[in-house]
Protein backbone atom coordinates (compact mmCIF):
# COMPACT_ATOMS: atom_id res chain seq x y z
CA UNK A 1 0.00 0.00 0.00
CA UNK A 2 2.53 2.73 0.79
CA UNK A 3 4.56 1.45 -1.87
CA UNK A 4 1.58 1.95 -4.03
CA UNK A 5 1.60 5.51 -2.52
CA UNK A 6 4.93 6.46 -3.21
CA UNK A 7 4.30 5.42 -7.26
CA UNK A 8 1.18 7.87 -7.38
CA UNK A 9 3.85 10.82 -6.57
CA UNK A 10 6.78 9.93 -8.11
CA UNK A 11 5.74 8.30 -11.69
CA UNK A 12 6.47 10.62 -15.02
CA UNK A 13 3.31 9.22 -16.17
CA UNK A 14 -0.30 10.32 -14.59
CA UNK A 15 -1.58 7.06 -16.59
CA UNK A 16 1.03 5.04 -13.90
CA UNK A 17 0.22 7.22 -11.03
CA UNK A 18 -3.37 6.39 -10.98
CA UNK A 19 -3.03 3.06 -11.61
CA UNK A 20 -0.47 2.84 -8.25
CA UNK A 21 -3.33 4.70 -6.98
CA UNK A 22 -5.80 2.09 -7.99
CA UNK A 23 -3.15 -0.46 -6.33
CA UNK A 24 -3.24 2.11 -3.21
CA UNK A 25 -6.99 2.02 -3.02
CA UNK A 26 -7.22 -1.86 -3.45
CA UNK A 27 -4.91 -2.47 -0.21
CA UNK A 28 -6.21 0.24 1.67
CA UNK A 29 -9.65 -1.88 0.84
CA UNK A 30 -8.34 -5.40 1.90
CA UNK A 31 -7.47 -3.18 5.65
CA UNK A 32 -10.89 -2.25 6.11
CA UNK A 33 -11.84 -5.76 5.64
CA UNK A 34 -8.78 -6.78 8.53
CA UNK A 35 -10.79 -3.88 10.54
CA UNK A 36 -13.80 -6.06 10.30
CA UNK A 37 -15.71 -3.27 8.23
CA UNK A 38 -16.58 -5.30 4.82
CA UNK A 39 -19.52 -2.02 4.12
CA UNK A 40 -16.79 0.37 4.10
CA UNK A 41 -14.43 -2.11 2.13
CA UNK A 42 -17.11 -2.30 -0.24
CA UNK A 43 -18.04 1.51 -1.11
CA UNK A 44 -14.37 1.91 -1.18
CA UNK A 45 -13.86 -0.51 -3.76
CA UNK A 46 -17.16 0.87 -5.82
CA UNK A 47 -16.74 4.67 -5.19
CA UNK A 48 -12.94 4.86 -5.37
CA UNK A 49 -11.48 1.97 -7.19
CA UNK A 50 -14.35 2.32 -9.86
CA UNK A 51 -16.05 5.29 -10.05
CA UNK A 52 -12.89 8.27 -8.87
CA UNK A 53 -10.48 6.37 -10.81
CA UNK A 54 -12.91 6.00 -14.01
CA UNK A 55 -13.20 9.83 -13.39
CA UNK A 56 -9.36 10.56 -13.13
CA UNK A 57 -8.48 8.34 -16.49
CA UNK A 58 -11.22 10.61 -18.50
CA UNK A 59 -9.81 13.46 -17.32
CA UNK A 60 -6.18 12.43 -17.91
CA UNK A 61 -7.60 11.52 -21.38
CA UNK A 62 -8.95 14.45 -22.29
CA UNK A 63 -5.81 16.56 -21.55
CA UNK A 64 -3.19 16.02 -23.05
CA UNK A 65 -0.32 14.51 -21.51
CA UNK A 66 2.49 14.39 -23.94
CA UNK A 67 3.56 17.95 -23.72
CA UNK A 68 3.78 17.67 -19.54
CA UNK A 69 5.46 14.68 -19.48
CA UNK A 70 8.90 16.43 -21.25
CA UNK A 71 8.93 19.17 -18.90
CA UNK A 72 9.67 19.37 -15.22
CA UNK A 73 7.99 17.27 -12.92
CA UNK A 74 8.50 19.18 -9.67
CA UNK A 75 7.30 22.97 -9.08
CA UNK A 76 10.17 25.15 -8.13
CA UNK A 77 9.23 24.98 -4.51
CA UNK A 78 9.66 21.89 -4.12
CA UNK A 79 12.74 22.31 -1.43
CA UNK A 80 10.44 24.32 0.60
CA UNK A 81 7.53 21.51 0.23
CA UNK A 82 9.83 18.91 1.24
CA UNK A 83 11.31 20.78 4.29
CA UNK A 84 7.90 21.24 5.05
CA UNK A 85 6.74 17.83 4.69
CA UNK A 86 9.62 16.23 6.91
CA UNK A 87 9.18 18.79 9.26
CA UNK A 88 5.26 17.74 10.00
CA UNK A 89 7.17 14.21 9.36
CA UNK A 90 9.50 14.84 12.55
CA UNK A 91 5.86 16.01 14.27
CA UNK A 92 4.39 12.77 13.38
CA UNK A 93 7.63 10.69 15.02
CA UNK A 94 7.51 12.91 18.28
CA UNK A 95 3.26 12.26 18.95
CA UNK A 96 4.43 8.63 18.13
CA UNK A 97 7.34 8.48 20.59
CA UNK A 98 5.33 10.79 23.40
CA UNK A 99 1.81 9.35 22.73
CA UNK A 100 2.51 5.53 22.11
CA UNK A 101 1.46 4.08 25.66
CA UNK A 102 -1.91 5.62 25.70
CA UNK A 103 -3.62 3.06 22.81
CA UNK A 104 -4.22 -0.14 24.59
CA UNK A 105 -2.09 -2.91 23.28
CA UNK A 106 -4.08 -6.06 24.01
CA UNK A 107 -5.64 -7.36 20.87
CA UNK A 108 -8.78 -5.45 19.44
CA UNK A 109 -12.15 -6.50 20.23
CA UNK A 110 -14.06 -9.18 18.49
CA UNK A 111 -16.26 -9.64 15.89
CA UNK A 112 -19.57 -8.41 15.55
CA UNK A 113 -22.12 -9.88 12.87
CA UNK A 114 -24.17 -8.22 10.63
CA UNK A 115 -22.23 -5.04 10.28
CA UNK A 116 -23.72 -3.76 7.73
CA UNK A 117 -27.21 -3.67 8.77
CA UNK A 118 -25.91 -1.96 11.94
CA UNK A 119 -24.44 1.10 9.89
CA UNK A 120 -27.72 1.40 7.40
CA UNK A 121 -30.12 2.19 10.98
CA UNK A 122 -27.10 4.05 12.13
CA UNK A 123 -26.93 6.09 8.81
CA UNK A 124 -30.59 6.47 8.35
CA UNK A 125 -31.25 6.63 11.65
CA UNK A 126 -28.87 8.50 14.04
CA UNK A 127 -27.57 10.44 11.13
CA UNK A 128 -30.32 11.09 9.04
CA UNK A 129 -29.91 14.72 9.03
CA UNK A 130 -26.20 14.34 7.67
CA UNK A 131 -27.25 11.79 5.63
CA UNK A 132 -29.23 14.54 3.64
CA UNK A 133 -26.80 16.87 3.96
CA UNK A 134 -23.88 14.98 1.96
CA UNK A 135 -27.03 14.01 -1.23
CA UNK A 136 -27.46 17.86 -1.42
CA UNK A 137 -23.72 18.10 -1.43
CA UNK A 138 -23.42 15.58 -4.40
CA UNK A 139 -26.09 18.14 -6.07
CA UNK A 140 -24.09 20.83 -5.78
CA UNK A 141 -21.44 18.95 -6.85
CA UNK A 142 -23.08 17.24 -9.81
CA UNK A 143 -24.03 20.97 -11.16
CA UNK A 144 -21.09 22.64 -10.62
CA UNK A 145 -19.10 19.59 -12.30
CA UNK A 146 -21.19 20.75 -15.52
CA UNK A 147 -21.13 23.82 -15.20
CA UNK A 148 -17.60 24.20 -14.95
CA UNK A 149 -17.01 21.53 -17.73
CA UNK A 150 -19.34 23.25 -20.14
CA UNK A 151 -17.89 25.16 -22.94
CA UNK A 152 -19.40 28.32 -23.10
CA UNK A 153 -21.59 28.90 -19.70
CA UNK B 1 6.93 -13.27 20.03
CA UNK B 2 3.18 -13.18 20.20
CA UNK B 3 3.08 -9.57 21.15
CA UNK B 4 5.52 -8.60 18.16
CA UNK B 5 3.03 -9.97 15.65
CA UNK B 6 -0.61 -8.46 17.30
CA UNK B 7 -1.57 -5.94 15.31
CA UNK B 8 -2.99 -2.93 17.31
CA UNK B 9 -4.88 0.36 16.70
CA UNK B 10 -1.38 1.85 16.72
CA UNK B 11 -0.40 -0.20 13.89
CA UNK B 12 -3.11 1.55 11.50
CA UNK B 13 -2.25 4.59 12.91
CA UNK B 14 1.24 4.55 11.47
CA UNK B 15 -0.02 3.47 9.00
CA UNK B 16 -2.25 6.31 8.15
CA UNK B 17 0.37 8.80 9.51
CA UNK B 18 2.87 7.84 6.74
CA UNK B 19 -0.16 7.37 3.80
CA UNK B 20 -1.14 11.17 4.88
CA UNK B 21 2.88 12.17 4.98
CA UNK B 22 3.40 10.72 1.29
CA UNK B 23 -0.35 12.66 0.04
CA UNK B 24 1.00 16.00 1.65
CA UNK B 25 4.92 15.85 0.03
CA UNK B 26 2.75 15.02 -3.35
CA UNK B 27 0.86 18.39 -3.25
CA UNK B 28 3.33 20.42 -1.97
CA UNK B 29 6.22 18.94 -4.69
CA UNK B 30 4.18 18.00 -7.76
CA UNK B 31 3.64 20.49 -10.84
CA UNK B 32 0.76 18.19 -12.86
CA UNK B 33 -2.75 18.49 -11.39
CA UNK B 34 -4.18 15.65 -11.67
CA UNK B 35 -1.49 14.12 -9.34
CA UNK B 36 -1.77 17.04 -6.87
CA UNK B 37 -5.65 15.92 -6.92
CA UNK B 38 -4.83 12.30 -6.67
CA UNK B 39 -2.60 13.22 -3.58
CA UNK B 40 -5.13 14.71 -2.09
CA UNK B 41 -7.45 11.70 -2.61
CA UNK B 42 -4.72 9.76 -0.61
CA UNK B 43 -4.85 12.41 2.12
CA UNK B 44 -8.49 11.86 2.70
CA UNK B 45 -7.80 7.78 2.50
CA UNK B 46 -5.03 8.72 5.51
CA UNK B 47 -8.26 10.22 7.25
CA UNK B 48 -10.75 7.16 6.46
CA UNK B 49 -8.27 4.84 7.37
CA UNK B 50 -7.57 6.47 11.06
CA UNK B 51 -11.44 6.49 11.46
CA UNK B 52 -12.35 2.88 10.74
CA UNK B 53 -9.17 2.31 13.12
CA UNK B 54 -10.48 4.19 16.15
CA UNK B 55 -14.26 2.69 15.51
CA UNK B 56 -12.55 -0.60 15.77
CA UNK B 57 -10.94 0.12 18.32
CA UNK B 58 -13.94 1.79 20.63
CA UNK B 59 -16.24 -0.93 19.39
CA UNK B 60 -18.98 1.15 17.55
CA UNK B 61 -19.49 2.29 14.34
CA UNK B 62 -19.28 6.09 13.76
CA UNK B 63 -15.87 6.00 12.70
CA UNK B 64 -17.17 3.65 9.98
CA UNK B 65 -20.14 5.33 9.10
CA UNK B 66 -18.12 9.05 9.27
CA UNK B 67 -15.98 7.30 7.05
CA UNK B 68 -18.49 6.89 4.48
CA UNK B 69 -19.60 10.81 4.45
CA UNK B 70 -15.61 11.45 3.82
CA UNK B 71 -15.98 9.11 0.79
CA UNK B 72 -18.93 10.76 -0.79
CA UNK B 73 -17.06 13.95 0.22
CA UNK B 74 -14.15 12.81 -1.78
CA UNK B 75 -16.01 11.65 -4.52
CA UNK B 76 -17.68 15.15 -4.26
CA UNK B 77 -14.74 17.04 -4.87
CA UNK B 78 -13.05 15.26 -7.25
CA UNK B 79 -15.73 15.41 -9.51
CA UNK B 80 -15.66 19.68 -8.95
CA UNK B 81 -11.88 19.83 -8.95
CA UNK B 82 -11.63 17.94 -12.37
CA UNK B 83 -14.48 19.88 -13.95
CA UNK B 84 -11.96 23.15 -12.88
CA UNK B 85 -9.45 21.50 -14.38
CA UNK B 86 -11.18 20.78 -17.50
CA UNK B 87 -11.99 24.64 -17.74
CA UNK B 88 -8.68 25.47 -16.90
CA UNK B 89 -7.27 23.29 -19.35
CA UNK B 90 -8.98 24.99 -22.26
CA UNK B 91 -8.26 28.17 -20.95
CA UNK B 92 -4.36 27.55 -20.50
CA UNK B 93 -3.62 24.02 -22.16
CA UNK B 94 -1.70 23.25 -19.53
CA UNK B 95 -1.87 21.00 -16.25
CA UNK B 96 0.95 22.82 -14.30
CA UNK B 97 -0.19 24.04 -11.39
CA UNK B 98 2.10 26.80 -11.12
CA UNK B 99 1.10 28.85 -14.18
CA UNK B 100 -2.21 29.41 -12.17
CA UNK B 101 -0.73 32.27 -11.20
CA UNK B 102 -3.56 35.50 -12.07
CA UNK B 103 -3.95 36.41 -8.58
CA UNK B 104 -0.03 36.51 -7.77
CA UNK B 105 1.37 39.96 -6.69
Amino acid sequence: MLIGGILVITRRNPVHSALALIVTLLAQASIYLMLYAPFVAGVQIILYAGGIMVLFLFVIMLVSIERSMKERQFNSQWVVGTIAATALGGLFIAVYAKGKNIFPTHALSTVENNNTQRVATMLYGQYMFAFEIASLLLLVAIIGAVVMAKKRI
Amino acid sequence: MESVLHITTLHYLVLGAALFLLGVIGVLTRRNVVIVLMSIELILNAVNLNLVAFSRMWGGLHGQVFAIFVITDAAAEAAVGLGILIAFFRNKETVNIDEVNLLKW
